[in-house]
């Protein structure tokens, strides 16, 4: 530290720029990248006067967000909430089951059918379905929708996790006369890990995305999914625009949230190179 | 130069025949520094004793025979090398011991136990072939998993780490995680770790196959002086003849299909021979390595095991 700042200004800025700059750019080349996005947007709209019909500009969207913020924000709570309960009950679910199956093969053979289908099941064939047997004024059909879409990917991934162990490392935890749950949080947990993490990722989005969907097949008015339909149907395009930006928005948090878990996990059990 | 150099704690005063004279294991002092158990006193059991070993893999119909009717004994204290073309079964020897594998036949005490009971009262320490470090643990925190797994206190932990670390020459690596590691590097933490809990037993399976020459000789002579400091039984599985001469008590040669014990040879260096570069230079450490060649190149040299070399 005191010799950074003796030094010249030149040689200050030699060994610290590389990663200093690296930071700045993955700040700001997406900025950039949405910048340039919206321009070239606008100036389709305004310009080259695509019509509104088609593709509103972002100037309207933004007014319409503005002029509606009250009712985005309470669509993108419900939505959200669905997503959320749905990728929590699907997480814990799937890592319950995939921690059963790595433990006894015939739990695995009984899921693998299951797991299976349900991961080819279309959203638009289940969604009525959970939509009419919870009620239309009830929205545990999206998110029943939303954990399974979750548990899906977190399922499969645990399983390969928990079965990344190798000989080797198994035989050096039996040299220690390691027990079951020394070799599970020494050995297992570790390298299942970034597995788990890698489902949770898949999950997050499809979470996101199915709790959306499915609220375009029924159930509640309210929510991101409802509010960009009925938009649409009333050729409010502007609207239903803005509402996409909310549900892009909601994509982000869901992003920005494993992220999070990710660097909290790799912080806790880090995992080298592999990741 | 070599010839007329007195060696300093050579048990036996003429020095051509040193190398020579066999020492009876039970006569050595006790070396177990850290231990004041008498290890190898008079009638202790024997560190390894495996009597009519075989190993037979595979199913019913592809049969692989690892080892045949093997006899060994390793005494308290004794190192002792096995040299052996590729194949020949040392690993599985190695595993056996380790209670990794299970014999298909015959009987295998360690320290008077059965190698299970061994196993569980955590008596050997064990370097594998591959390193086999945990790639999301630390260097530091690979060499303390024994120590973390069998409860010792965290303060004792990190001392006995950090003077590891610097045993094998990697303190400035502690912090670093495995795959910033070359594999002879990588190597040297699996020592290490095999080391941590002072076992009176040491198996250890080519663990210098990887390191390079100035590497090899400092960690020969380190694994030397620590047999002697700790007065533990050493099994060392190598492929270099002059390796198996220079530190061991005994050379057990093997030879292939099926994995047997040909011939066995004294070495005669005593344990308390410093092993440095005199001992190198020794036409008496010479003769012996030429003993050992022959010794394996009499048996009937496997062209498989001769090819995969
Ligand atoms: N788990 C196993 N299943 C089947 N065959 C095995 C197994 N382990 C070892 N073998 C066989 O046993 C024989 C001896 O193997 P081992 O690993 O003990 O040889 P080695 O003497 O250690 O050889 P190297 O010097 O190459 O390490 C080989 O023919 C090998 O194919
Ligand atoms: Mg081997």
């Amino acid at each position: 530290m005191t010799t950074t700042t003796t030094r010249p200004a030149p040689g200050r800025a030699g060994p610290a720029s590389p990663a200093a700059t690296e930071r700045v750019g993955r700040v700001l080349a997406p900025i950039v990248v949405g910048v340039v996005g919206l321009a070239v947007w606008q100036f389709l709209v305004s310009v080259v006067e695509v019509s509104p019909y088609l593709l509103p500009g972002p100037r309207e969207i933004g007014s319409e967000l503005r002029d509606n913020a009250a009712a985005v924000r309470e669509a993108f709570w419900i939505t959200g909430t669905n997503a959320a309960i749905g990728l929590v009950f699907g997480t814990v679910v799937g890592i319950v089951l995939a921690g059963l199956a790595a433990w006894a093969r015939v739990v695995d053979g009984m899921l693998a059918f299951v797991v299976a289908s349900l991961a080819v099941v279309p959203i638009v064939a289940l969604a009525p379905v959970l939509n009419s047997m919870y009620g239309a004024d009830s929205e545990y059909g999206r998110r029943a929708i939303a954990a399974i879409a979750a548990f899906v990917p977190i399922y499969v991934n645990t399983v390969r996790g928990l079965r990344q162990t190798t000989p080797q490392h198994r035989d050096l935890m039996h040299s220690y006369a390691a027990s079951g749950w020394q070799t599970f949080r020494a050995l297992t947990l570790p390298s299942a890990a970034p597995h788990v993490i890698t489902g949770i990722r898949v999950a997050s989005s499809l979470a996101v995305i199915s709790a959306l969907v499915a609220e375009y097949f029924g159930g509640p008015r309210g929510g991101l999914g409802s509010f960009i339909s009925t938009s649409a149907a009333t050729s409010a395009y502007a609207l239903a625009w803005a509402y996409v930006v909310a549900a892009i928005v909601l994509g982000l948090v869901a992003y920005v949230v494993t992220v999070a878990i990710e660097r909290l996990v790799q912080w806790r059990l880090p995992t080298g190179g592999r990741s | 130069m070599t010839t007329d150099r007195p060696l300093p704690t050579a048990p036996v005063p003429d020095q051509e025949d040193h190398v020579d004279a066999p020492q009876p294991e039970h006569e050595r002092p006790a070396r177990r520094a850290t231990d004041s158990e008498p290890d190898h006193a008079f009638g202790a059991p024997p560190a390894v004793r495996a009597s009519g070993v075989s190993k037979t893999f595979g199913s019913r119909r592809s049969q692989v025979s690892a080892l045949s009717e093997v006899d060994l004994t390793v005494a308290a204290g004794e190192f002792v090398a096995l040299i052996g073309p590729s194949g020949c079964g040392k690993s599985t020897l190695m595993r056996l011991v380790a209670d990794l594998e299970t014999p298909s036949s015959g009987s295998l005490e360690v320290f008077g136990k059965p190698a299970a009971r061994a196993r569980a009262d955590q008596d050997y320490g064990i370097a594998f072939q591959q390193a086999g470090l945990l790639p999301w643990r630390t260097v530091a925190a690979n060499i303390a998993l024994p120590l973390e797994l069998h409860g010792a206190p965290r303060a004792e932990r990190k001392q006995r780490v950090a003077e590891l670390v610097e045993l094998v020459g990697l303190g400035d690596f502690a912090r670093s995680r495995p795959d910033q590691l070359s594999g002879g590097m990588q190597q040297r933490v699996a020592i290490a770790r095999s080391l941590a809990e002072r076992p009176r037993l040491l198996l250890m399976d080519e663990p210098f196959g990887a390191l390079d020459e100035m590497t090899r000789e400092r960690m020969q002579a380190e694994l030397a002086r620590i047999s002697v400091e700790t007065g533990a039984a050493v099994v060392f599985v190598t492929h270099s003849i002059p390796e198996a001469v220079f530190l061991a008590d005994r050379v057990v040669v093997m030879s292939a299909r099926p994995g047997r014990i040909t011939d066995e040879i004294v070495t005669g260096i005593g344990r308390d021979v410093v092993r440095d570069e005199h001992l190198r230079e020794d036409p008496a450490f010479f003769r012996k390595v030429t003993e050992v060649r022959e010794a394996l190149h009499a048996g009937p040299v496997s062209a498989a095991g001769a090819h995969e070399r």
